[in-house]
């Protein structure tokens, strides 16, 4: 109930503040990644002094410490472009489907790129790190339309709850297939483990390099759409009527969503619950305009994602928490949270 | 007039329960004659007198051990570890009134697995004491979704999506604590994240046979007041139903077998889920659906777990197999529910 009337008190902002106040806060937001990339690459198992970090950055591995700066720097960039991938992909997945419970790990679509990544290692020997994203992003696209279109039958359309049951049961059957696929290669499976749990941790600038060319397409497209996924939110009738190419416009803004999760699932294993917290945490900021909403919520996952990654790291010392599981401490209660919160017959 | 009516009505009731003594009769065979081919065949053929004479307590040479310490173990538990799913997972969704509402979905089951996972891996510990913590776990994480769902009364919508962020959470838990596990524990892992049979020993079965008769006992013994609460708490009240007190030990009861049936032989996936709508669709509308559902899921189980050890290219845990079949099924139900035009 509280709740309610803090939203109903929130006004929006007259028409002359409006551009202002959302650009202050993404400078705010690139300000706190910076400070974010900086205490990532500061802390981790081992104490590290000022003249360490500016030595590793200047590229000198010569002490332990130094190295193990060095080794933090790609993890740190992993971790902002893979938050900013999530994050966008998030926010468009939730405008395309109009639906706020779409993620792409609760919408399965990670899980598909894990069964492709897996079914080609094991069965293909694909070793080469295109061939990876590629096969992801082939699975995430599978995955994606799949349970889109089975969400979407029926009356009502794509509900959430529907949408979330179908990514659900998707997910069950993949994970069962990739168990099928990996339990009689004892060859792959313990790497294929590892990898499944989603982590930054062991990041090379030899790994990310290729996913760049993917995610730099990925975000073009997505920014260029924001204007279109103002008009779907419309309704598709309305949309229609303004002169937009509904089915198309989905299609692209999905096609721009499913390179990002796919790379990012390359590279660091299926990541949940960022693409879903981080666009509902951006509305409260930036309103629901995707040209603000967008880019907010790209700076908002990579600082999730970093920040989520820098906490795995000092609460399981010496050890390492993987940030897959930092994120779904964090996003599984907001999920529930954003379930509470809306009406029954909005479910 | 009236006497025609009572008589029609009789006549009728008696043509359900005939056809429902015969489906139970008919799941009972069925189950008795999987049972009989699991332990004739695995890897090689046992003759029947071979069987009969080890069953009997005599020693014959080799079967003794591919029988008795082996096929007859496995073939039970997964009969207990069935019936315990199935009935627990029916009894769910009657109460719910929703066939998506079963513990597998909501969290249930990964909430026993979790617990048992942290208390051998973490703890150490084996035996009876996994079990308690399992139900005990399995409880808890019941009692949080239910919790979580309350909002001026509980929606089954908010109650299913609740269950799915809580599942997703304690499946990063499980994830996590197995990968921190030395590698050679893959086997291990598997079972606490799909479910297995894998390695069954009598005397271990114990726990899950008496949870099975204490809660499975108490479950069928209100089965009158649960087919109340499928009609509506309303209209079961004014059956004369206690609807609160009746809940509560259903989920008591159901949580109880679920968790005890988890500790051993992890969730194996959708059994719960699955057992009650096939039971319902071999049964038709003729009544009471706990104790064929509860055969069912022993079905699924002995037949899942044969096919995943004999029929396919190579050894599956069960779980892997039930996943695989449950999974197109319950996209299969959103799809006819579409279909149908309710809403889910």
């Amino acid at each position: 109930m509280t709740s309610g009337a803090v939203t109903a008190g929130r006004r929006p902002p007259p028409a002359g503040r409006a551009h202002r106040l959302p650009a202050l806060w993404l400078l705010l937001l690139a300000a706190a990644l910076v400070v974010l990339a900086a205490l990532s690459v500061a802390i981790g198992t081992r104490d590290v002094g000022l003249g360490d970090i500016l030595a590793a950055l200047g590229g000198r591995i010569e002490t332990i410490a130094e190295a193990a700066v060095a080794m933090r720097i790609p993890r740190t960039l992993l971790a902002l472009l893979a938050g900013g991938a999530l994050g966008l992909a998030g926010a468009i997945m939730q405008g395309v489907t109009r639906n706020p419970l779409a993620d792409p790990g609760i919408l399965g679509v990670n899980m598909g790129a894990s069964l492709a990544v897996v079914v080609g290692v094991a069965w293909f020997e694909i070793a080469s790190a295109y061939a990876y994203i590629f096969t992801a992003i082939l699975g995430a696209g599978a995955a994606a339309a799949f349970v889109y279109v089975i969400g979407s039958l029926g009356r009502g359309g794509a509900t959430p709850l529907k949408l979330a049951l179908a990514g659900a049961a998707t997910s069950i059957a993949f994970s069962s297939l990739v168990i099928a696929v990996v339990l009689p290669r004892a060859d792959i499976a313990g790497g294929i483990r590892a990898w499944q749990v989603g982590g930054v941790g062991g990041a090379t600038f030899e790994r990310i390099h290729p996913v760049l060319p993917f995610l730099a397409a990925g975000f073009v497209v997505a920014l260029l759409s924001a204007r279109k996924l103002n008009a779907l939110a419309l309704g598709d009738e309305l949309a229609a009527g303004l002169g937009e190419h509904v089915a198309a416009t989905r299609a692209i803004a999905a096609f721009a969503a499913i390179l990002l999760c796919g790379a990012t699932t390359a590279v660091c294993g299926p990541i949940a619950f960022v693409g879903l917290v981080v666009p509902h945490l951006c509305r409260l900021l930036a309103g629901s305009d995707h040209r603000w909403l967008l880019p907010f919520s790209a700076l908002g996952g990579a600082g999730l994602l970093l920040a989520a990654d820098i906490v795995g790291r000092i609460i399981a010392r010496p050890a390492e928490l993987d940030v897959g599981i930092v994120t779904a401490f964090i996003g599984a209660p907001f999920f529930i949270w954003i379930v509470r919160r809306q009406r029954v017959r909005d479910l | 007039m009236l006497a025609a009516l009572t008589d029609s009505v009789a006549e009728s009731r008696r043509r359900r329960a005939g056809r429902r003594g015969l489906v139970v009769g008919l799941l009972l065979a069925l189950l008795a004659a999987t049972f009989l081919l699991t332990l004739l065949l695995g890897q090689s053929f046992t003759p029947p007198q071979d069987i009969l004479r080890t069953l009997l307590g005599e020693d014959v040479p080799g079967v003794a051990f591919t029988v008795g310490q082996l096929r007859l173990p496995r073939a039970l538990l997964a009969i207990l570890a069935g019936l315990s799913f199935g009935l627990g997972g029916v009894a769910f969704q009657i109460m719910l009134r929703n066939p998506l509402a079963s513990p597998d979905i909501i969290g249930i089951s990964w909430g026993a697995s979790a617990a048992a996972v942290i208390a051998i891996v973490v703890f150490g510990l084996k035996g009876p004491a996994v079990s308690v913590l399992a139900v005990v776990a399995g409880l808890g994480v019941a009692l949080l979704v239910y919790a979580l769902s309350f909002r001026n009364g509980v929606a089954g919508t908010r109650l299913i999506l609740v269950g799915i962020g809580v599942s997703a959470m304690l499946e990063s838990v499980i994830a996590y604590i197995l990968s921190t596990a030395p590698a050679w524990t893959l086997q291990e892992a598997l079972r606490w994240l799909t479910g297995s049979v894998n390695g069954a020993q009598l005397g271990a079965m114990l726990p899950l046979l008496a949870a099975l008769a204490v809660f499975g006992g108490l479950l069928l013994g209100h089965g009158r007041d649960l087919e109340a609460l499928r009609l509506g708490d309303d209209t079961a009240a004014a059956l004369g139903v206690r609807v609160g007190r009746t809940r509560v030990l259903v989920i008591a009861a159901a949580v109880g077998m679920i968790a005890s049936a988890t500790a051993i032989c992890g969730p194996i996936a959708f059994v719960a889920f699955l057992s009650g709508p096939i039971a319902a669709r071999i049964v038709g509308n003729n009544g009471s659906l706990p104790v064929p559902a509860a055969l069912v899921g022993a079905a699924l189980v002995l037949v899942g777990d044969y096919c995943g050890q004999f029929l396919l290219p190579s050894r599956y845990p069960v779980g892997v197999v039930t996943g695989a079949l449950g999974a197109p099924y319950l996209i299969f139900l959103i799809v006819r529910v579409n279909r149908s035009g309710g809403s889910l």
